[in-house]
């Protein structure tokens, strides 16, 4: 290499051992950008422990004290097995809320990526965009399971056994459900310009897939109206195979189950838990093609 | 940098025809928003290792100009390519061969200074092996090795913008982008900053692209391109462009302003004028006049100025106002200046 003469001054070349390789294009590659963006995801989590906190405060504050004062309310109507009670009813709705808020905040934050321009620094790097896409949901996705598996080691507090064969098949349901509500609130924020949507999207979009769950009441002798929108909801079929795995797996009398163990329905068809979680998977697969493709569109 | 001015635009000719081709090559280059045309049909050329910039006002197009050069915002119409690459059909390629500096922060803040570099070493596939070596070589060139564990929430913004230089050429780029680069930065952090980016053109022969509304900043470049309302009205070297003014500006202080102004005018045709409290005017070759100064006119004069002309009456001679004018005009113009930013995101 010669000198390089700009104007009348000489440029020494570039020493060579600091010129490093870039490499782009192949599979590996995208792989390599899904496992560093999905690493800056867990060290931002573990860094900002009050995040940790703060997000468990909400489910605690609805299984303790919501759970707890309706309880007590109900208890003449509603029958008791043991230490099976409402708090029992409720604990997969608020598991599944944890996941609901944590995922959805965990997306969002694209929307802070954007407003700080790291986002940008992501955008012009040399890898696919649906790499992005990817490793940002897996990364919210891991961090909503955590929170979540850290909920679920209160079961014993409401009388759900730590069966091990439970806990597993919940940790797999919530797994997938975290991934599904990630490419959900993903596909959300790829539309988002301001971090003001972040209010919106709460109070229009959270809030209402969270209360037409049924993670607080059964959805049975609805109105018409509302077992439609409870049936149109994808958190229902997050909530139903959460809690009749539950169920399962509790001491009961029939009493107890005629109140709280009721499966969702389409008409009278009871929907079998395996279309429920392949609903739950669709859903969350449609969701990141959106955000997918409404990522590489963008400019 | 003496005859820099007489023989940098030929040579950086020169050089791109030896190459085969310039490292940034633009011919036509048009965007519009809507019914904005940001950028009208901008062309020009700039050779390996060479520092270009691009002077002009905000709103001028600069920021979009660089964007598209940096595939971040597509072409309306024209051609650009960067390291031999098209930036609208090879956008991967362009993006292996660039290093960015935006004028806003894109860093994370709850990383560590190494773990915005180490993330962005793996999101460009740098083998292991040459990343860690590399990582170090360029903090330490910003001389922020010994900060390299802080988290970057607590770094200045000198510290900042520091901190993306180095993040820039990590993956040894061809072109190293920097959009206005000290923008919002205290003087004398400014000219640190400057001491960084003059130190690396020496050590690494990088390609510079940069944009600055500051004069005194565009001084750094190899060639300057002055830019106004989405046109390039000149290209050439600083000293070239401050030449072709071809008028010093002289300021006496004299006993009777109005009889200095009076025989000015009546003995060398020259049209005075009272600025910042002195008898102002323009003249060729202001050393040569000032003699003949003296020998003619008969006033006292207590003292003499001359000033070379500077980027601000380049930018004056060429579009007939100062930038700080066009700035303003072209804040009236605000739907631009909201269309750059959201181009810029």
């Amino acid at each position: 290499m010669t000198d390089t003469v700009v104007g009348d001054k000489r440029v020494p070349p570039r020493a060579t051992p600091a010129a490093v390789r870039v490499a782009g294009g192949r599979l590996q590659d995208d792989l390599r950008a899904v496992l560093v963006v999905w690493k800056r995801e867990l060290i931002r989590f573990g860094r900002n422990r009050m995040r940790i906190i703060t997000s468990l405060v909400q489910p605690v504050l609805f299984l303790f004290v919501l759970g707890t004062g309706l309880s007590a309310m109900l208890s003449r109507g509603v029958p008791v097995a043991g230490h099976v009670n409402f708090r029992t009813f409720i604990f997969p709705g608020v598991v599944a809320m944890t996941i609901l808020f944590t995922s959805i905040f965990s997306a969002v934050s694209i929307v802070w990526d954007r407003e700080f321009g790291f986002l940008r620094e992501m955008l012009v790097a040399p890898v696919r965009r649906g790499a992005l896409v990817a490793g940002k949901c897996a990364g919210g996705a891991t961090v909503a399971t955590i929170q979540a598996t850290i909920m679920l080691a209160l079961a014993g507090l409401v009388g759900i056994p730590y069966n091990p064969v439970l806990l597993l098949s919940l940790f797999g349901m919530m797994l997938l459900a975290a991934l599904a509500i990630t490419a959900f609130g993903t596909a959300l924020a790829s539309r988002m310009a301001q971090v003001e949507s972040f209010q919106v999207v709460m109070q229009f979009v959270v809030l209402p897939l969270f209360f037409l769950s049924g993670a607080l009441f059964a959805l049975r002798n609805l109105p018409g109206w509302l077992s439609v929108l409870t049936k149109l909801d994808p958190m229902t079929y997050i909530v139903d195979p959460m809690r009749r795995t539950v169920f399962d797996y509790v001491p009961t009398t029939p009493a107890v189950r005629h109140v709280f163990d009721v499966p969702v329905t389409w008409g009278s068809w009871v929907v079998p838990i395996g279309l429920e979680l392949a609903l739950v998977a669709v859903f969350g697969a449609v969701m990141l093609a959106v955000a997918v493709a409404n990522f590489s569109k963008a400019d | 940098m003496g005859e820099t001015g007489a023989v940098g635009a030929a040579s950086a000719t020169a050089l791109a025809g030896a190459n085969g081709a310039a490292t940034i090559d633009v011919a036509q280059l048009t965007k519009s928003f809507g019914d904005l045309e940001a950028v009208r049909g901008v062309s020009f050329q700039v050779a390996a290792g060479e520092t270009f910039g691009f002077l002009g006002p905000n709103g001028a197009g600069k920021s979009t100009t660089i964007s598209m050069l940096c595939t971040l915002l597509r072409p309306t119409s024209g051609t650009a390519k960067v390291a031999g690459f098209d930036v609208d059909r090879d956008r991967a390629e362009v993006r292996k061969h660039i290093g960015l500096v935006f004028q806003d922060t894109t860093l994370d803040d709850y990383l560590t200074a190494e773990e915005n570099l180490r993330f962005h070493a793996e999101l460009y596939g740098i083998p292991k092996d040459q990343a860690a070596p590399r990582l170090q070589e360029v903090m330490e060139m910003v001389g922020l090795w010994e900060r390299r564990t802080g988290l970057v929430r607590t770094f200045s913004g000198g510290m900042k913008r520091r901190l993306e230089i180095a993040r820039g050429l990590l993956h040894s780029p061809r072109v190293l982008f920097l959009d206005e680069p000290t923008v919002g930065l205290d003087p004398q952090t400014r000219s640190h900053i400057w001491g960084y980016i003059n130190d690396l053109r020496r050590r690494e022969s990088i390609t510079m692209f940069l944009t600055t509304h500051y004069m005194d900043e565009a001084e750094h470049c190899d060639r300057i391109a002055i830019i106004d309302e989405g046109r390039i009205v000149v290209i050439d070297t600083p000293e070239a462009l401050k030449a072709s003014v071809g008028r010093d500006r002289v300021q006496l202080h004299t006993g009777d302003d109005e009889a200095a102004i009076a025989a000015l005018a009546d003995r060398f045709s020259l049209d005075a004028s009272i600025s910042e409290g002195a008898v102002t005017f323009y003249v060729a070759a202001g050393e040569q006049f000032v003699p003949r100064l003296f020998a003619e006119l008969d006033l006292t004069i207590s003292s003499v100025s001359i000033a070379r002309p500077t980027l601000d009456d380049v930018f004056m001679n060429y579009t007939g106002r100062t930038i700080r004018d066009a700035e303003a005009s072209a804040s009236e113009r605000n739907a631009a200046s909201v269309w750059m930013r959201a181009a810029r995101r």
